[in-house]
């Protein structure tokens, strides 16, 4: 069954204090070289049926107006998982 | 005057806000967030919790409850809504209210009782106060930290919507110490502290009179019934 993945982050222009937290582990424990750390959220959609138009514009729809919030987050890549399909799946 | 709370699966706050009501002189009615029925009630409070475990954003899939539907309806249409805290979070996510609340700047949750001015008595929710009123309510949250853009914040504060601002401490990184808003009509009101637990005596925040003696909260709910009784 195909799989559509959905990545939706922070804006960036926002400040982001689960990646501020995490930034700030990474340096307390000798990790150096990051200037910040980021974290988003990776949506993974099982369908039923092949992905075509339809679903695809039903897909964008939801991951603007339900998986993210635009005041304060960005949908920046939905994966419908077409390369898999032909290549790796096989 | 019948004021409904609407119980989502995760509010903590419900039967507070019910006893807020019953203690200002009005009637609470409980409503079920899976129900398309608002019982006729005179106006709507969403009361603060943990909606569905904050999973999504804080009061994401809550603004997508059925009653929701009749919620957004009713509010277009000038029924007073008060949004606390979660239900705060719940009239942005169903667009009532602009902006949005994100994880509170320094990462942690926080719970104090909290100065606020109020700043717009204008709403159905704050005729009781005085313009410039300072207030100690508690607050307790994760996800307080209101942000909105810059264009939207200039015509918010422009407009007069601006309806609860910080006082001495700015506890979650709210921009421009925005705690609470209204819409251009002022039938909603959210904010992020609670009134409803500053509504009677030993059970408020302390006061320079006596421990716990706080009842400030007390204004939010005897205006809306106060306001209904002069437009009836």
């Amino acid at each position: 069954m195909p799989t559509i993945v959905v990545d939706v982050m922070p804006k960036a222009e926002l400040l982001d204090p689960q990646g501020k937290a995490v930034a700030g582990a990474l340096s307390r424990t000798g990790r150096t070289g990051f200037s910040s750390v980021r974290i988003g959220k990776r949506f993974e959609l099982t369908v039923d049926g092949p992905v075509d138009d339809e679903l695809r514009a039903s897909v964008q729809q939801i991951a603007e107006e339900i998986l993210s919030n635009s005041v304060i987050e960005d949908v920046v890549n939905i994966d419908f998982g077409d390369e898999a399909d032909e290549s790796t799946e096989g | 005057m019948r004021i409904g709370v609407i119980t989502f699966p995760g509010s903590l706050d419900d039967r507070d806000a019910q006893r807020a009501v019953r203690l200002a002189g009005g009637e609470p009615v409980a409503l079920w967030h899976g129900s398309h029925d608002l019982e006729g009630v005179d106006a709507l409070i969403l009361p603060g919790g943990f909606s569905y475990g904050d999973y999504l954003r804080c009061g994401a899939i809550a603004s997508l409850s059925p009653i929701m539907t009749e919620v957004v309806d009713a509010a277009n249409a000038g029924l007073p809504v008060l949004g606390i805290c979660n239900g705060f979070q719940m009239l942005a996510e169903a667009h009532l209210l602009e902006g949005g609340l994100i994880r509170n700047d320094h990462g942690s949750f926080i719970c104090r009782d909290q100065v606020l001015t109020v700043e717009n008595t204008e709403t159905a929710w704050t005729s009781d106060f005085e313009a410039g009123q300072q207030i100690t309510i508690p607050l307790k949250n994760g996800e307080g930290g209101f942000i909105a853009d810059a264009d939207t914040l200039d015509r918010l504060e422009g407009e007069g919507r601006v309806a609860f601002r910080y006082v001495d401490v700015n506890p979650n990184g709210s921009m421009r110490d925005i705690a609470g808003i209204t819409n251009a009509r002022g039938n909603v009101v959210g904010l992020m502290p609670h009134p409803e637990h500053a509504v009677e005596p030993g059970f408020g925040p302390d006061t320079a009179a006596a421990m716990r003696s706080g009842v400030d909260g007390l204004g939010f709910f005897t205006s809306v019934i106060r306001k209904a009784l002069v437009e009836a």
